[in-house]
């Protein structure tokens, strides 16, 4: 049994001994999990996915004479302005006005990480207080107050794989998917993915520190569809969409190896996001949790035209292997979430951690275990 | 000599003649076939590459065009920025000839040898860094 505390004393004195939660697993095969669980003080994991829910606070500072922007785009890309003059959020998925779908939110966020300029654009109605009514200039990274990434949902522990039933070819966010089950896509960072690796949430909570865009961040809230009463298997581990994460970091210490913006043909923009989760091994249980691995680790398959309900499930061993058997054939794989690149913040992670120079948190507040996800009734309105 | 990859558009009453076998013993060039998307019947497009002397190719293909079925060279080339690919593997979901695939360590490969320059991973790829130019 180890605290976090103590973890912490062997990260200032240089001595933790961290790996990967890749490397775990041949560790754990080789040691077993009480004597693994003595040794090892740090798991750390990673992804690098597409998600969508994904957005940027920003204060451009007040001009003078001062405006109330009404309305505010950067780019051309419209930001949300219902807030305080000169406060504004840019989601990862709002789409160029000129541009359309080449060109979106994310792009916006990944040139602000770049530290390039973007124009701002922004329009008032005047008030007496703020009597302004118009604005045109640049901004970036490091001439505005405020700038933060907030994330109402990354970092999904399980995501089911997707293909399509019709005949024709779909346009989704899972990728091009083409006819009568031509192909399954699949996104997870799978083995290395941190709620994969922490499946009841027992060190991954409210305040835990992160790894976010190449930064410090933090876990701030559960995400959105927070959804942890999915159907578990023995390990634990939820068997198709479960637990999320909201998390926030400083946008001016983010690198843009970690935050691209992406366009999927035909559905429109979302944003790369590279996140790494320290698990602090506590006991041999902990342990246990982080040496999953691929072939343990199943999800659902989802037809994306919504047309069949599908009782396939697959290992992303078998997703990874570049095709797997569907219905009696051979049907090839794709992944698109970038596993190397999880595999890269993962090693990142643990540098940072063995130099010293990231100590882990105790969460303040659990993620809740228990919440149900609601349908949106259509009813009638009075 | 002379290679040449080339996209051939069958029309309906095609599909059932021995159109490329004739090419072949009249004009005395290697006939590969990449891809093939046709049926007995029903318009379809077959991928291959021509090989054989310059006049032999050239023949070959004045004379397909000639009878009613339509073709396009492809000249071009897939470029990858690879400096700038994730390894995502959205492109691989699309190619048809597995000159896009995914290696053990999770890194994308392309062979060119394999490409059918069909084109459709410049748009499936979500960092928009395939083109035939750049």
């Amino acid at each position: 049994m180890k605290t976090v505390a103590e973890i912490n004393e062997k990260i200032k004195l240089g001595k933790a001994v961290v790996v990967t939660a890749e490397e775990i697993i041949g560790i754990a095969e080789e040691k077993g999990y009480e004597e693994a669980a003595e040794m090892i003080d740090v798991v750390t994991t990673g992804t690098f996915g597409p998600m969508c829910s994904s957005g940027v606070f920003i204060n451009f500072g007040h001009t003078s004479p001062p405006i109330k922007m009404q309305t505010v785009t950067l780019n051309d890309v419209p930001a949300y302005a219902g807030l305080a003059a000169v406060d504004a959020y840019i989601g990862a998925t709002e789409l160029s006005q000129s541009k359309g779908m080449e060109y979106g939110g994310g792009h916006v966020i990944e040139a602000l990480v770049a530290g390039e300029d973007v124009t701002l654009k922004a329009t008032a109605h005047g008030t007496d207080c703020y009597p302004r009514k118009n604005v045109e200039t640049t901004i970036n990274k490091n001439n505005v107050n405020q700038i933060y990434m907030y994330n109402p949902r990354n970092a999904y522990q399980n995501y089911p794989a997707a293909t399509n039933s019709t005949d024709k070819t779909i346009y989704t966010y899972m990728g091009t998917l083409l006819p009568k089950f031509n192909n399954i896509t699949y996104s997870t960072a799978g083995e290395l993915s941190p709620l994969l690796n922490d499946p009841y949430y027992r060190t991954i909570g409210l305040g835990t520190k992160i790894f976010l865009g190449g930064a410090q961040g933090y876990v701030t809230w559960q995400g959105t569809q927070h959804n942890p009463e999915q159907k578990r298997g023995e390990n634990g581990v939820p068997q198709s969409l479960a637990g999320t994460l909201a998390v926030t970091g400083d946008l001016k210490d983010m690198s843009d190896r970690y935050v691209k913006g992406a366009v999927y043909e035909k559905y429109g923009i979302s944003l790369f996001v590279g996140i790494g989760i320290p698990i602090p091994i506590l006991d041999a249980e902990m342990l246990k949790h982080t040496a999953v691995k691929n072939s343990e680790i199943v999800t659902a398959l989802a037809d994306k035209s919504g047309k069949e309900k599908l009782p396939e499930t697959y290992t992303y061993e078998q997703l990874q292997s570049g095709s797997v058997e569907f219905r009696g054939k051979q049907v090839k794989t794709a992944p698109l979430s970038s596993i190397s690149r999880a595999r890269e913040i993962a090693e990142e992670l643990k540098s940072w951690i063995e130099k010293g120079e990231f100590l882990l948190t105790e969460a303040v507040a659990p993620l809740p275990l228990k919440n149900k996800i609601n349908k949106l009734d259509i009813r009638e309105i009075k | 000599m002379k290679k040449a990859r080339v996209k051939l558009y069958f029309p309906r009453e095609w599909t059932g003649k021995p159109l490329m076998s004739e090419v072949i013993l009249k004009y005395g060039i290697v006939f590969n076939i990449l891809h093939a998307d046709i049926t007995y019947n029903n318009a379809g497009t077959i991928i291959a590459e021509f090989s054989g002397d310059d006049n032999a190719v050239n023949g070959a293909l004045d004379y397909i065009d000639s009878v009613g079925v339509k073709y396009k060279i492809y000249n071009k080339s897939i470029i990858r920025l690879e400096d700038k690919c994730i390894d995502c593997g959205a492109c691989t979901a699309v190619c048809p000839s597995d000159a896009l695939t995914m290696d053990e360590n999770n890194k994308l490969v392309f062979d060119k040898e394999k490409c059918l320059v069909c084109e459709l991973c410049i748009k499936a790829c979500p960092l928009g860094i395939i083109s035939t130019e750049f």
